[in-house]
């Protein structure tokens, strides 16, 4: 009961200051649509180009938004000492872990649930499929998984915003390459069969790596 | 209430603290002074629990570190020279959320007699970053005796505080510290030092090298107490380099 109290307390915060200030939805928002543009004129989005290159597109798009987002949020707590704070309550401190993992999910869902729509009308492409937002959950919660944990890492040195991405693109790279396999398949039409392998390594992903912070994130925290 | 045995804190091959000793009653004021690089914070973020020790004992309330970390955390209010507190939320919507994480009830009366406290009842509404130092500082103590905690530990709390600032910080101080609560403090400030504590301790190259009670000590005989204590264990390096001062602000 502490533990899910401390949790919810945790996302509850987050997303009151987030509310309140929009710094970290603003830039992430932005940042995601002037992606896809920069995209559109790359590659000249044609129809024959989009149904390949769509997932692609979107997953780099969501991926560079999110490490962005991650890096802001655990800012947050480094720079007025806050984390500090959380760390001296009396709760488990994988409580604080998934307190601010799923705090930074929400904010990625978010920004997705806005670029999308954005998308499918600037590149008239139909993204709104049960299975293709399913893989958008599940790689997201994989990616934030893991980018929560090594941003608490790399937010305590100086070279911070330049240090996540280097670490977390290389340990993302099997929930990329699922989430824009997967999400290739259902934007395709394919048969569930072929695009039932990706969905696992995505599910097995997800499940690995939260257990994975779950365990360390004490050790993480400690100086 | 605090026991610390031959405490010694490692970073790679550099002792900060070296075999260390202190103990501290119930009810006891403690300040402990020292120049920079004695190892007062390091010394204090172990017994906040936010260290862990590299040998010895630290019990707190009867609970050892770092075995027993949690139960002592429940006991425990931290004050910094950050505030600890996000910008983003008002002063009421911070301690909202500490008393959360602390599993308090009731926890709309507690906030408004700590806010009440603290003097900040009236700014209760106003974000925290629209607040001047001082007032995040009162916060921060808000923040820190919001669960009620039977030791608290402060860690050089005045530190970029102006004059007025300070006063008010030390009226709130000497409130929490009627309530015979357990306070330890690092200052650089021995004029403040000097009214609010009952003890000083001088740590000097991570250990504790002298220790008077305020009855022993005449207020102008700090300062002198203070320089025989570190002139003694260092006596290469008489220049006290971030010695506190008698009066005032913190030297640079």
């Amino acid at each position: 009961m502490n533990f899910l109290r401390a949790t919810f307390a945790v996302i509850a915060k987050d997303l009151a200051g987030e509310l309140r200030s929009r710094e970290l939805l603003s830039a992430m928002f932005v940042f995601a649509l002037l992606v896809i543009l920069i995209f559109n004129f790359a590659l000249e989005l044609d129809v024959k180009t989009r149904n390949t290159v769509t997932a692609g597109v979107l997953w780099v798009t969501f991926t560079f938004a999110g490490s962005l987002g991650l890096n802001r949020s655990l800012a947050i707590e480094k720079d007025r000492g806050c984390m500090d704070g959380l760390l001296l309550a009396p709760v488990d401190r994988s409580a604080i872990y998934f307190g601010k993992m799923f705090g930074n999910l929400v904010f990625m869902l978010l920004v997705e649930a806005i670029v999308l729509p954005i998308y499918s009308l600037l590149y008239n492409t139909d993204l709104f499929q049960i299975g293709f937002l399913g893989v958008v959950f599940l790689g997201s919660l994989g990616y934030v998984a893991v980018g929560t944990l090594l941003a608490t890492m790399t937010v305590q040195t100086r070279t911070r915003d330049v240090l996540l991405p280097i670490l977390l693109f290389p340990l993302t790279i099997p929930v990329l390459i699922a989430s824009v396999k997967a999400s290739m398949g259902f934007l395709q039409g394919l048969e569930i069969e072929a695009i039932r392998p990706w969905l696992n390594l995505l599910i097995v992903y997800d499940t690995v790596f939260i257990a994975v912070a779950f365990m360390v994130f004490d050790f993480v925290v400690e100086e | 209430m605090i026991v610390v045995r031959k405490l010694v804190k490692r970073f790679g091959l550099k002792s900060v603290l070296r075999g260390l000793d202190f103990t501290v009653q119930s009810g006891e004021f403690v300040a402990i002074l020292g120049p920079n690089g004695a190892g007062k914070t390091t010394f204090l973020r172990i017994l906040a629990t936010l260290s862990k020790p590299s040998l010895g004992e630290v019990s707190i309330a009867g609970f050892a570190l770092p075995a027993q970390a949690a139960a002592v955390r429940r006991r425990l209010g931290v004050v910094t020279h950050l505030p600890l507190l996000y910008g983003d939320l008002t002063a009421e919507e911070n301690l909202r959320f500490y008393g959360r994480l602390y599993g308090l009830t009731a926890l709309n009366q507690r906030i408004a007699e700590v806010l009440k406290l603290v003097g900040l009842y009236e700014r209760r509404a106003d974000l925290v970053r629209t607040f001047s130092r001082g007032m995040q500082q009162r916060l921060a103590i808000g923040r820190a005796v919001l669960h009620d905690p039977e030791v608290i530990l402060f860690d050089e709390p005045h530190t970029g505080l102006d004059q007025d600032a300070c006063s008010m910080l030390d009226n709130v101080l000497r409130q929490v510290a009627a309530r015979g609560r357990t306070v330890v403090m690092t200052s650089h400030d021995l004029m403040r030092v000097s009214e609010l504590a009952s003890r000083f301790d001088v740590l000097s190259n991570g250990v504790i090298v002298a220790s008077a009670q305020r009855a022993q000590l005449a207020p102008d005989q700090l300062l002198a107490f203070y320089r025989q204590a570190v002139q003694q264990n260092n006596p290469l390096n008489p220049s006290l380099e971030g010695e506190p001062q008698k009066e005032g602000n913190d030297l640079p």
